[in-house]
């Protein structure tokens, strides 16, 4: 919730990570195109996703038989059968098979949480090398029989004799049968992620037009990075798919405001969340290479950026007390006030784009001077986002969102930018961005990258 | 990759019975390049007179190197005549001291009284030297029929058995390092499929391997159009090797760059070659992740055929931007860089399309045609540095590409050549190899066809 604590000596111009543990460093990445659900991936397990990541990574690094310290990832959408989908994915990769490694799931933050993570061993001195990253798959998603199905067959299989095996298969009843997809829907409200949005949407007053205006900005600036080259090292194709599937270079406004809103049509006022505003349903895979700087150098890797601090939030969207998604509008203050920086201190933010929506209360929120004396504890508004800081390589809105594998793009792509604008800069003073990430259960992950 | 299923009938069961009854072609299974095999699996016949095939015997049997220079020989079963009912399998014509047309007749006769009793896949190799302007008329004719003799004699083989020359220039020794590399190269598995070629060594640069199997230990290569076909090919033969690989395709084709570059142990760097910072890119990635570049071989290429009077931009200017734009703008960024000077190695793809021509390929043949040119003018830029560049010709090769070849023009292109059969793309990988190495440091310029002597063009 929110802090109470103020931000320390605003506009404080730190050169580098504070003093303490050593740095954490993003080497590099590389990402599967994420393609909508039902089509080119439609039939590829989480599994075959992450390990074609990881052995992306492992081509363009030149890790053949490298023992990593840990591979961290997850799934949000994930099989029982997958309970070690990590680790079995390194076994199927390139890697040595003596690297470890481990799930993790902290919903559409997991990405981002497995980097977190993982470079807070490194500065620890606990690895050396490490991969973080997500995968997700809507098309091959994990279907489940009903509570009382599972129940009845369990009975079953304990009966012993044969009444009781009889009393267990008579137990079952029609509508049983019929099999539980996934949802996505919050399991305390009922409600979608989208509708749970359009009810912050409204209460900000967050236009159609403004909501269009990010989609669009986020169609023009992906289709502009991958025209320039950009993610030729940041991608490598799969199935056939070489670009985001739902990448639109040719849309417009016109054509986004002619789309019909599909959230918010219960509420009292004009709905105006629709399918060009909202990310689609999408399969994908993300790994990034993290590492100390011993270990970088020993491998001949360039840096790009080190992590430098992180910051996980929750709020109270069950009795309504803030919207699902707005935990990043409380974790980032914090995380800044910590790290002595404001909002004008970084030359790239990033907010995930679950929604248009979602960016613009975020930055409704921090522009707003009543929300953040009464809610985040500040004497003023806690800061404007300059837009041509934001998402400048496009974001969720384009390339599309499976959950999981949405940090490790964001991190490898802000971490590619921060690079080259050092070198482009070639000053001394610090190149930072600022990553938000929102998740379901009315989480929040944001975090600090700073050009290496 | 298609298969040849009519070289396989006619090498097995039944089947191999009717052919030979019918008088059916009948092309040999031929013998590919493993590390650890014999370098030739018989003896060799080496005939000629003087100090040169002295040399060259005492070299292949170890016996007695003399002033060559060498630390040792090649320990094969040597000899200086044919014995009745001796099996050789390989022959080699010292034919360097040769003064006029006349004295061709004592050592071809010698060589013919062997050749019904060649082993499967025998090689023959004659050692000359060129026939010029200056060396007066005798002379140029004696020279100059080593080079029909030994076409024709390539013709003439069957069996697998091929015959390649290696024209060593006047005044470069015949144990020149490169002069013993073209040697072996022709007389292993590795020349399975070049047949009927004449190389030149122009001088005695170069250096023979510490290791014959592992040449390219220590030398990092680039691989362009690395995802498949000859140049995946290429990828794992440089690899085995001995070279650090950086497999190179456009971005849309990471996927199977992705595969080769792992099972090589290599790094995939996905780049359009066309692109204007593509020499620097590349040169970037090796010397950051590999710490050095000596090898490039530029083997990503595209056909757009038409016949010319049908020709569009859009079907001509592509091929020859990717063909030979490209390389000539990559070579031009690496050799102004300064980095790019320790022995270094350009290897191009060119076509027999550009020697001979073919219809419907007048874009690619220029591109092609454009190819042979382009190293035979790099080449000298590179020699201060003991560099070379050099052009790699594939004939019909069994790849994806000649795979979508109509059943019945691909039957009868594949049996065009006198090995009567479609080359792999490990025979591409291998010429490619032998020309990247340290030991064809005296191949300047040239153009290696690797077509099983297909009919067109020399």
């Amino acid at each position: 919730m929110a802090s109470t604590r103020t931000p320390a000596s605003a506009g404080g111009q730190q050169t580098s990570t504070p003093e303490g543990p050593r740095r954490a460093l993003v080497l590099g990445g590389n990402r599967i195109p994420f393609a909508r659900a039902g089509g080119p991936y439609a039939h590829a397990s989480n599994q075959d996703m992450l390990t074609a990541a990881l052995d992306g990574l492992v081509a363009r690094y030149g890790l053949q038989g490298e023992r990593i310290g840990s591979v961290a990832a997850g799934a949000v959408l994930k099989h029982s059968r997958d309970f070690n989908l990590t680790r079995e994915a390194v076994l199927g990769s390139a890697l040595s098979d003596e690297t470890p490694a481990y799930d993790m799931q902290q919903a559409c933050a997991t990405g981002l949480e497995t980097i977190v993570s993982l470079s807070n061993k490194i500065r620890l001195g606990q690895l050396e090398s490490a991969i973080g990253g997500g995968v997700d798959t809507t098309s091959d998603a994990p279907i489940a029989v009903s509570a009382r199905l599972r129940r009845a067959l369990l009975d079953l299989s304990r009966a012993k004799t044969l009444p009781q095996k009889l009393a267990a298969a008579a137990s079952i009843r029609p509508k049983d049968l019929a099999p539980a997809a996934p949802r996505t829907n919050e399991p305390r409200t009922g409600l979608s992620m989208g509708e749970h949005q359009a009810i912050t949407t409204a209460e900000w007053g967050i236009t159609r037009e403004a909501q269009d205006e990010i989609a669009y900005a986020s169609h023009i600036n992906l289709a502009a990075a991958y025209d320039a080259g950009f993610f030729d090292d940041l991608v490598t194709p799969f199935r056939g798919l070489t670009r985001d599937a739902n990448l639109r270079p040719d849309t417009t406004l016109e054509k986004l405001a002619k789309l019909r809103p599909t959230f918010g049509l219960g509420l009292d006022v004009e709905a105006t969340m629709t399918a060009g505003n909202s990310t689609p349903l999408s399969d994908g895979a993300s790994t990034v290479l993290l590492g100390s700087d011993e270990w970088a150098a020993a491998h001949d890797l360039t840096p790009l950026a080190s992590i430098v601090d992180a910051e996980t939030g929750a709020v109270d969207f069950v009795h309504g007390v803030d919207g699902l998604l707005m935990a990043p509008v409380f974790a980032v203050p914090r995380l800044l006030a910590r790290n002595g920086l404001t909002l004008d201190d970084f030359d790239y933010v990033e907010i995930h784009e679950a929604f248009a929506a979602t960016v613009l209360t975020t930055l409704a929120a921090w522009e707003d001077e009543e929300f953040s004396r009464t809610r985040l504890g500040l004497d003023s508004a806690f800061g404007k986002v300059e837009r041509s800081r934001l998402n400048v390589h496009g974001s969720s809105l384009a390339a599309g969102h499976p959950f999981a594998a949405t940090g490790g793009r964001i991190v490898a792509t802000i971490s590619k930018e921060l690079a080259r604008r050092k070198a482009e800069q070639g000053a001394d003073a610090p190149v930072r961005a600022l990553i938000s990430i929102c998740a379901a259960g009315g989480l929040g992950l944001t975090a600090i990258l700073e050009a290496a | 990759m298609s298969t040849d299923t009519y070289l396989n009938l006619v090498n097995s069961g039944v089947t191999q019975k009717i052919a030979k009854q019918l008088g059916l072609p009948r092309p040999a299974q031929l013998r590919r390049f493993r590390p650890g095999q014999p370098l030739v699996a018989g003896p060799v016949l080496v005939l000629g007179t003087g100090p040169d095939a002295d040399a060259v015997a005492h070299l292949l049997s170890g016996t007695s190197l003399g002033d060559t220079g060498l630390k040792s020989g090649w320990d094969l079963d040597v000899r200086r005549t044919a014995a009745a009912g001796e099996r050789h399998a390989a022959i080699v014509l010292v034919l360097t001291e040769i003064t006029h047309p006349d004295q061709l007749s004592e050592p071809m006769l010698a060589a013919a009284s062997a050749l019904k009793g060649l082993a499967p896949g025998a090689r023959i190799v004659t050692i000359s030297r060129p026939a010029t302007a200056d060396i007066g008329p005798a002379l140029s004719a004696a020279r100059q029929g080593v080079d029909g003799v030994l076409r024709s004699l390539a013709k003439e083989l069957r069996g697998g058995a091929t015959a390649n020359g290696v024209v060593v220039a006047d005044g470069v020794p015949v144990t020149a390092p490169s002069a013993l590399g073209a040697l072996r190269f022709f007389l292993s598995a590795r020349s399975a499929f070049v047949d009927g070629q004449l190389l030149h060594i122009d001088s005695d640069a170069g250096a023979l391997p510490a290791d014959w199997d592992r040449p390219l230990a220590g030398r990092v290569a680039v691989v362009t159009g690395a995802a498949r076909g000859i140049g995946a090919a290429i990828a794992t033969t440089l690899a085995r090797d001995g070279a650090t690989v950086v497999a190179v395709d456009v971005p849309a084709a990471g996927e199977q760059l992705v595969a080769v570059a792992n099972s090589v142990r290599g790094t995939a760097l996905q780049l359009d070659v066309t692109a204007d910072d593509a020499g620097q890119k590349i040169l970037d990635h090796a010397t950051t992740r590999h710490g050095r570049l000596d090898i490039v071989v530029h083997n990503a290429g595209i056909t757009r055929d038409k016949l010319l009077a049908n020709m569009t931009p859009e079907k001509w200017d592509p091929v020859l931007a990717v063909n030979v734009a490209a390389p000539l703008r990559i070579n031009e960024a690496l050799l102004e860089s300064g980095d790019f000077t320790d022995a270094p190695r350009i290897v191009a793809l060119a076509s027999t399309s550009g020697i001979a021509g073919n219809r419907g390929q007048t874009n690619y043949a220029a591109s092609k045609g454009g190819v042979i040119g382009m190293v035979r003018a790099t080449a000298p830029l590179l020699t201060a540095f003991g560099g070379t560049a050099n052009a790699v010709a594939p004939g019909f090769i069994e790849t994806e590409m000649t795979a979508r070849i109509p059943a019945v023009t691909r039957q009868v292109a594949r049996r065009l050549n006198s090995l009567q059969q479609g080359g792999l793309p490990e025979d591409v990988a291998e010429t490619v190899a032998f020309l990247a190495s340290p030991q064809a440091g005296g191949v300047v310029g040239q153009t290696l066809r690797v077509c099983g002597q297909n009919l067109v063009g020399q």
